[in-house]
C-alpha cells in the first residue's frame, strides 16, 4: 500500500520539483485564504449594497416547517429561506388577527428558525388559514387541511405508529415474501418471468422515488438544495451499496461459499426496498401527525396491495437457493420494519428535507438492485436480447402493470 | 407582483394527492385506536381542545403597539383645519380671513409626499400620504367660505386633489391634464358648497392605487351658522384599508389606518353628551364598507346634507366613496364596541371601543 501511494505521490509531484508537504499545504491554502480575505472585504466594506441598490426591498422568504395542533392552539416553526433577514410582524389565523409568542424571536436572520405559538381555538376536522404578515406587509400562507390534534410523543402514539407501519410496511412485505414456495417450483421460464416482474417492479418504484423525492425537494427550503441532495444522495447509495456487494462477493469466494449468491442479492433487495420504506414511513408519520389524514377504506387494500409485490420482489432472487425461515423473518424486518421507524421519526421530528434525503437513499438502492439482478439474469447474454425473450418481456411489463393498477387504487 | 408578494406554502399542495389519498386509508384503519376524527364524523366536538383554549379569553387581535409620534388616530378624531398643530405652525398650512360678505377665505397648504407608514403594530406600509399622514388632514369649512388650497406635489408620481361638491370643471383634479407633476403645484379654489360630509383623494391614474396607496381625506362643509347642528363632541373617521403585498386585497382594514387602534385606546365620551361621528368610507378593493355601533342607535344623516335625519340604526352601509355623518348620545358609562359588520373587516382590524364616562344623571 505505502510503496504505491509514494509513487503516485511522486508521479504527480515530479513535473513541479517535489515541494515537501508543508509547501503542498500552503499552495492548497492560498486560493482560500486569498477568498477568505476578500469575503471580509466585502463584508467590512459593503460593496454589494452598490451592486442591489438602496431602493430595493429586502427578499423575503419564509418557510413554513411545521405545523402542529394542541391545546394550546396552533404552533407554527417558521425559517427564513432568504437572504435578508425577516421580521414577522402579525399573524392571521383564518383571516383575523391574533395574538402570538415567538420563540426565540419575530426577526430571524438567514436560515434562522422560529416557533410562533399562536392561541387559536381551532375546530377539529376544519380547515384553518394561516397567514404571517412581514414587517414590510408581504404575507406567507399555510394551510391547514384537517385540523387535527397533533400527536405528543408517548407510548400512546408510538404504538399507533407501529401499528401503521405494519400495516404499510411488514405486512404487506411479509405477504409477499409467502410467494417463495411458488417461486422455488418454478421452471426457468417462469423463474424468467418472475425475476423480470421484479425487475419491472422495481423499475416503478424507482420512478415513484424519483417522483416523491423531487416533489419533496420542491417542499424543502430552496437553500437546502433539494435537487442536488436527492441526486446526489441516490448517486451516494448506488454507490455504496455497489461496494457492499463487492466485498460480499469477495467475501463469499474467499470462503468458497457458492449457494449465497441469491440469498446476497435477495438482502441488497431487501435493503433497498427498506430504505424506499423508510421513507414513505416518513412523509405517512408526518402527514398523520399534521392531520392530513382522512377516511376512507378502500384505500387501505390498494395501499396494501401495492407493497404485497414488494416482498415478491425480494424473494424472487432466493428461487433456486434453500431458504431457513429464520433468513425469511430477516428479510421481512429488513424490507418492511423501517417503515415503522419512518412513521416514528416523521410524526414527532418531521421536516421536508429528510424525506428527500431518505427517498434520494432508497431509489440509489432500487437502482442498485435493478442492475443487479438484471446482471443474475442476464447472465452470459446480451441485456436487449433477453428482454425481447417473450417470459422476460412479459414479466417486466407485468411488474409495472402490477404497480400502476395497484397505485391506480391508491391514489 | 402577486406570486412575489403573498407566497403560498408549498407543503399545502403537496401531500394532496398520491401520499394524501393514501393516508386516508390509514384513517380508517387506525381510527379505532386513537388518532382519527371518529367523534367530528359523529358530529361532535371535540372538547378537549376547545375548552383548553376557553382560559386565553380574547386572544383576537394585532400584537403590540404602534409609534403614535407621526400619527395618531386619537388626535386625528378630534382635529380639522390643522386646529392640533400649535399656532405658528398651524399657520404655515392653514390661514383664514373673514370677508366682507360674512363668510371666511380658507387657504391651505397640502403637499403629497411618499412616506413608510405604520398601519399595524410592526406593519410598514409604503404610502403616498397627505401632509405625512394617511388620512390626509380634514378640511373643515362653512358652506359658502372661498377655498384656497395650494397643493405642491413632493411625490414620486403625479398627483391630484379631487374634492366632491361643487366646483369648475378645470378645478376638479381629474383628468390627465390635471395631474400635477411631481416638483409642481397648482391651486385649487372654490367655493365650499353643499353643506355635508364631502371627501377628497387623489384621482390621478391608475385611480385605484392612488387611492389605496393613501391618498384621501375627509373635507366636512358645515350648513349656515343660523341652522347650524347642535353642538356635539364631533369626531372623524375614515374607514380605510391597505394591501401591504399587492393583491388587491386588504390585509388590514381600520377606522383612521391603524388596526385595532381603538381597541387598545378606547375613544373616550361623555355619557349625556350629543356624539357626532363623520364617517367616510375610502376603502378599496372591497364594494362596501360599513359601522355597527353595540347597545345603541344612531340618527344617520346621508352624506350630511340635510339637517333631517334619515334613519335610526345601529349598523350603517356604505359604498366606496359614500360617507353619512351619526349622531348618537352614549346612555351608560362603560364600553361600546364599534366595527365594520363585514366579520372578515373587523377581525383583520376595523374594530374599536367607545369608553363612555360620567354618570348617566349628570
Amino acid at each position: 500500500m505505502t510503496p504505491s501511494h509514494e509513487h503516485g505521490r511522486d508521479g504527480g509531484a515530479g513535473r513541479v520539483g517535489r515541494p515537501r508537504g508543508a509547501t503542498l499545504w500552503a499552495l492548497a491554502a492560498l486560493p482560500l485564504v486569498l477568498l477568505g480575505g476578500l469575503l471580509g472585504v466585502l463584508f467590512w466594506t459593503g460593496p454589494l449594497d452598490a451592486v442591489r441598490g438602496e431602493a430595493y426591498p429586502p427578499v423575503e422568504e419564509l418557510v413554513f416547517q411545521r405545523v402542529e395542533l394542541g391545546p394550546e392552539g396552533i404552533v407554527a416553526t417558521v425559517l427564513n429561506d432568504g437572504p435578508d433577514p425577516v421580521t414577522i410582524a402579525q399573524v392571521q389565523v383564518d383571516e383575523a388577527y391574533w395574538s402570538f409568542t415567538a420563540e426565540p424571536g419575530t426577526t430571524l436572520a438567514h436560515l434562522a428558525r422560529t416557533t410562533l405559538t399562536i392561541p387559536y381555538p381551532w375546530v377539529e376536522g376544519d380547515a384553518h388559514a394561516l397567514r404571517l404578515v412581514t414587517s414590510t406587509g408581504v404575507t406567507f400562507d399555510h394551510e391547514i387541511a384537517v385540523a387535527v390534534e397533533t400527536p405528543t410523543p408517548d407510548a400512546r402514539f408510538f404504538g399507533v405508529f407501529t401499528l401503521i407501519g405494519l400495516y404499510v410496511g411488514v405486512i404487506p412485505v411479509a405477504i409477499g415474501l409467502l410467494w417463495l414456495p411458488l417461486v422455488s417450483r418454478t421452471g426457468r421460464t417462469g423463474l424468467d418471468f418472475l425475476l423480470a416482474l421484479t425487475i419491472g417492479l422495481l423499475l416503478f418504484l424507482f420512478i415513484e422515488a424519483g417522483h416523491d423525492g423531487l416533489e419533496a425537494a420542491a417542499l424543502a427550503p430552496s437553500s437546502f438544495q433539494g435537487v442536488a441532495l436527492f441526486v446526489f444522495g441516490a448517486l451516494a447509495a448506488f454507490v455504496g451499496l455497489e461496494m457492499v456487494g463487492g466485498w460480499l462477493r469477495a467475501r463469499r469466494r474467499d470462503t468458497g461459499a457458492s449457494e449465497e449468491r441469491g440469498w446476497i442479492l435477495a438482502q441488497m433487495v431487501a435493503t433497498g426496498i427498506g430504505l424506499h420504506n423508510f421513507g414513505e414511513g416518513l412523509a405517512i408519520g408526518a402527514a398523520f401527525a399534521l392531520g392530513e389524514a382522512t377516511l376512507g377504506t378502500v384505500l387501505i387494500v390498494g395501499f396494501m396491495l401495492h407493497n404485497t409485490t414488494e416482498g415478491l420482489a425480494i424473494v424472487a432472487p432466493l428461487a433456486r437457493e434453500p431458504v431457513r425461515v429464520r433468513r425469511l423473518l430477516r428479510l421481512g424486518v429488513l424490507g418492511g420494519a423501517p417503515t415503522i421507524v419512518g412513521a416514528w421519526v416523521g410524526g414527532f421530528v418531521y421536516s421536508p428535507i429528510w424525506s428527500v434525503l431518505f427517498l434520494a437513499l432508497g431509489a440509489g438502492a432500487i437502482a442498485q438492485v435493478v442492475v443487479q439482478l438484471t446482471r443474475q439474469v442476464v447472465g452470459e447474454e446480451s441485456v436487449a436480447a433477453y428482454m425481447t425473450t417473450p417470459s422476460v418481456a412479459g414479466g417486466l411489463f407485468t411488474g409495472v402493470a402490477v404497480m400502476y393498477m395497484t397505485g391506480l387504487i391508491v391514489g | 407582483m402577486t406570486q412575489m408578494r403573498n407566497r403560498v406554502d408549498p407543503q399545502t399542495r403537496s401531500w394532496s394527492r398520491r401520499a394524501w389519498l393514501r393516508l386516508a386509508g390509514l384513517g380508517s384503519l387506525t381510527g379505532g385506536v386513537a388518532l382519527a376524527s371518529q367523534g367530528s364524523a359523529a358530529g361532535q366536538l371535540d372538547v378537549v381542545s376547545a375548552s383548553a383554549l376557553d382560559h386565553l379569553g380574547n386572544a383576537m387581535g394585532p400584537v403590540g403597539r404602534v409609534s403614535t409620534e407621526f400619527f395618531d388616530p386619537t388626535r386625528f378624531l378630534r382635529t380639522w383645519n390643522f386646529s392640533d398643530l400649535p399656532a405658528e405652525e398651524r399657520a404655515r398650512f392653514y390661514r383664514e380671513t373673514p370677508k366682507s360678505d360674512g363668510t371666511t377665505l380658507r387657504e391651505y397648504q397640502i403637499f403629497a409626499v411618499d412616506r413608510e407608514i405604520e398601519i399595524a403594530p410592526g406593519v410598514f406600509f409604503p404610502a403616498w400620504t397627505y401632509n405625512g399622514q394617511v388620512p390626509g388632514p380634514t378640511i373643515r369649512a362653512t358652506v359658502g367660505d372661498h377655498m384656497r388650497i395650494t397643493f405642491v406635489n413632493q411625490g414620486s408620481h403625479p398627483h391630484t386633489l379631487h374634492f366632491h361638491g361643487w366646483h369648475p370643471p378645470g378645478m376638479d383634479g381629474s383628468l390627465p391634464a390635471h395631474q400635477v407633476m411631481p416638483g409642481e403645484s397648482f391651486l385649487y379654489e372654490f367655493d365650499a358648497e353643499p353643506f355635508g360630509l364631502h371627501l377628497y383623494h387623489c384621482h390621478a391614474n391608475p385611480l385605484k392605487r392612488h387611492i389605496h396607496k393613501g391618498l384621501y381625506g375627509a373635507f366636512i362643509v358645515d350648513p349656515p351658522s343660523d341652522v347650524s347642528r347642535p353642538p356635539a363632541d364631533e369626531l372623524v373617521m375614515v374607514l380605510n384599508g391597505f394591501d401591504t403585498n399587492f393583491d388587491a386585497d386588504n390585509e388590514v382594514y381600520a377606522a383612521n389606518t391603524v388596526a385595532s387602534f381603538y381597541m387598545q385606546e378606547p375613544i373616550r365620551v361623555q355619557v349625556g353628551q350629543l356624539v357626532r361621528m363623520y364617517v367616510v368610507n375610502l376603502t378599496e378593493f372591497d364594494l362596501i364598507n360599513s359601522l355597527h355601533l353595540h347597545g345603541m342607535f344612531f340618527d344617520v344623516f346621508r352624506t350630511g346634507t340635510s339637517l333631517t335625519s334619515s334613519e335610526s340604526t345601529d349598523t350603517i352601509m356604505l359604498c366606496q366613496g359614500e360617507r353619512a355623518i351619526l349622531e348618537t348620545t352614549f346612555r351608560y358609562p362603560g364600553d361600546f364596541m364599534f366595527h365594520g359588520h363585514q366579520s372578515e373587516f373587523a377581525e383583520l382590524g376595523w374594530m374599536g371601543l367607545f369608553r363612555a364616562e360620567g354618570n348617566r344623571d349628570t
